[in-house]
């Protein structure tokens, strides 16, 4: 963990929300507000956060299927929002994605030889044999077998056909992969497997990982270190165990309050939030309205992210008095 | 990942292609067997029939005319003393001709537009399906007439004015469709691979786009049968001697009251084949439109 990978530094998007089609001024809901985050090789970044919260909307920015509204993304110190369309088309071979929905994500007229294939068609990489062998290869990689090669998806389950989805992201063998919620359409004893099988892969191809995800359980178990956001903000982000021990932020102490312990006898004070993800103000901090201990300061300003301890940053007013 | 592979090898061999999964549900249709075999039928007579036809259908023979159905003449003659039957094998060709050439100039640039509109959208989306919706603003058949008046009167501009009043259905249908496939999660995926638009476009929006075009496509050569027999009726398509159903129609509603034989076969025929499209194109509907099974 040393060479740092890929640096977001202060990406936004606002989405333009029209109020009506007279009045000029334009207000914006800021789906990613001032996010920045380092991700090193060989690591897993895991991003948390309930829906609506930005984290699709981040991954995609970096894979610029959505382009930023404001912000740098260096991917290996090549700034990817200057790249032309075809550059960017390039540099895609080295970032790739597995999606959340592993029934929606592939073609369903294609066979799993024709989806596996195609990356390594339009990066032009080997010839036809090759690439065949490429196919059956990375099929056994990920659990399938060789003659799954000639079948359709409808004729996988949803965990097989994510396999799928995670073979056909190593197929031009990727630097990072963006994984936005791939786990979360998935039974979960299925979730397991498929973890399992992405832990090894990094272990095995020296991959790096984005890990978007809602269920902090299953972030625990994939990421070295993890982010929390909250309405397009990052609030926090540090060492996975740094983080699950000892939460700074008063929404990550209420967000881990609420993972289930598996232990009926266990009792545990949870910190319920009141409002809802919609009660948010033009000024000041996103959470003060939901926070318990929000004072005038954090009506007034937005609190930077800072580094409390090595590795943990935090951008909470009241962090620092907490204490 | 032991017991994962035990489960799949329980699973049938075979690949199950998206078309063979609706080759299945057609079959389970008696209608569109039925239509699919009325089709099947008139396509072979348009083949081979003019070889089977037993009098040369130009033949004129006026001590034979209007002469009811008999064993001779099947279906009897007409007013020149022409041989119905024949006139009427030789006429499928004819009007699956039309059909089918008119459907595939239609489907063939309503689909280039319509695939442009959806996929581009904005102004080109505008520009497109403002023309389409100029053009669905006139009744088809006016339309038509309006063309082939511009064109001149024969089959073959007929032809072409019924491919061009049907552009716009398939343009629409198919803008429509490509609307919803490109939000699709795996067309972001080919983007997220980093392929050009060209090949999303033609390998995964038109492949995923089409089914409704080729049931469109059925039913619209019906509709297209029945414009070239409305053209010819008007005497807007085919010319004197041919043999093509709308205009034997036509030719034959003096002899409306005397000999009906003259109006009942080509009418029969033409409502036949009609028929057999529909029922097709209803089953094709049936198997192909509630997407595919996941």
């Amino acid at each position: 963990m040393s060479n740092v990978l890929l640096k977001v530094n202060k990406i936004k998007k606002y989405f333009p929300k029209k109020t009506g089609s007279l009045k000029k001024n334009m207000s914006y809901v800021k789906a990613v507000d001032d996010v920045s985050f380092e991700v090193f090789e060989g690591e897993t970044l895991g991003i948390v956060g309930e829906s609506g919260c930005g984290k699709s909307t981040t991954g995609r920015m970096i894979m610029r299927l959505l382009e930023p509204t404001d912000g740098s993304i260096l991917f290996e110190d090549v700034e990817l929002s200057s790249l032309s369309k075809t550059e960017m088309r390039k540099a895609r071979r080295d970032i790739q994605m597995v999606f959340q929905d592993p029934y929606a994500s592939l073609n369903p007229r294609h066979t799993v030889k024709k989806i596996l294939e195609e990356p390594l068609i339009v990066h032009g990489i080997g010839d036809k044999k090759e690439r065949q062998t490429r196919v059956e290869e990375y099929l056994e990689i990920v659990g399938l077998s060789a003659y799954h090669a000639q079948r359709y998806p409808h004729q996988f389950s949803g965990g097989q056909r994510q396999r799928i989805g995670i073979a056909r992201a190593l197929m031009t063998n990727p630097k990072l992969i963006i994984a936005d919620e791939p786990v979360s359409a998935l039974d979960v004893s299925i979730q397991a497997q498929v973890l399992n099988l992405m832990k090894r892969l990094q272990e095995d191809l020296k991959l790096t990982y984005i890990f978007i995800a809602h269920d902090l359980g299953v972030v625990r178990h994939i990421s070295d270190r993890v982010g929390v956001m909250y309405l397009g903000r990052l609030v926090e982000i540090a060492p996975s165990e740094s983080l699950y021990a000892e939460p700074l932020h008063p929404y990550s102490q209420a967000l881990l309050s609420a993972v289930p312990i598996p232990d009926p006898t266990y009792q545990r004070e949870q910190i319920m939030l009141t409002g809802d993800t919609s009660s948010s103000t033009e000024t000041g901090c996103t959470f003060q309205l939901r926070c318990p201990y929000a004072t005038t300061v954090c009506k007034m300003n937005v609190p930077e992210l800072v580094e409390v301890r090595p590795g943990h940053s935090v951008a909470c007013h009241l962090v620092g008095e907490q204490q | 990942m032991v017991s994962n592979s035990v489960e799949m090898k329980t699973v049938e061999e075979k690949a199950v292609g998206p078309w063979k999964v609706a080759w299945q549900s057609f079959k389970k249709s008696k209608a569109a067997l039925v239509g699919t075999a009325i089709v099947l039928f008139f396509i072979l007579l348009a083949l081979f029939g003019p070889l089977v036809a037993p009098q040369d259908i130009n033949d004129q023979n006026l001590s034979v005319r209007l002469l009811p159905p008999s064993g001779e003449y099947w279906f009897g003659t007409d007013d020149f003393g022409r041989d119905i039957f024949s006139r009427i094998v030789h006429g499928a060709r004819i009007s699956l001709a039309v059909g089918f050439l008119s459907v595939v100039m239609s489907a063939v640039v309503g689909s280039f537009l319509g695939i442009i509109a959806g996929y581009y959208g904005r102004m080109l989306d505008t520009i497109i399906s403002r023309i389409f919706d100029i053009m669905l603003a006139f009744p088809s058949i006016l339309l038509a007439i309006a063309i082939v008046s511009i064109l001149g009167p024969s089959l073959q501009n007929a032809l072409i004015a019924i491919a061009i009043i049907n552009i716009p259905n398939f343009g629409r249908l198919i803008r429509s469709k490509v609307l919803s496939v490109k939000e699709e999660e795996y067309i972001v995926a080919a983007r997220a691979i980093g392929m050009k638009d060209s090949r999303i476009l033609l390998r995964h929006i038109l492949p995923n786009s089409f089914s409704p075009v080729i049931v469109q496509g059925t039913l619209a050569i019906a509709t297209a049968i029945i414009e070239a027999a409305a053209l010819s009726f008007l005497g807007l398509g085919a010319v004197a001697p041919q043999p093509e159903w709308g205009k034997m129609l036509s030719d034959a509603r003096v002899h409306l009251m005397t000999a009906p034989w003259t109006m009942i076969f080509p009418g029969l025929a033409i409502m036949l084949t009609v028929l057999g499209f529909n029922l097709m194109g209803d089953g094709l509907r049936d198997a192909l439109d509630p997407k595919m099974k996941n």
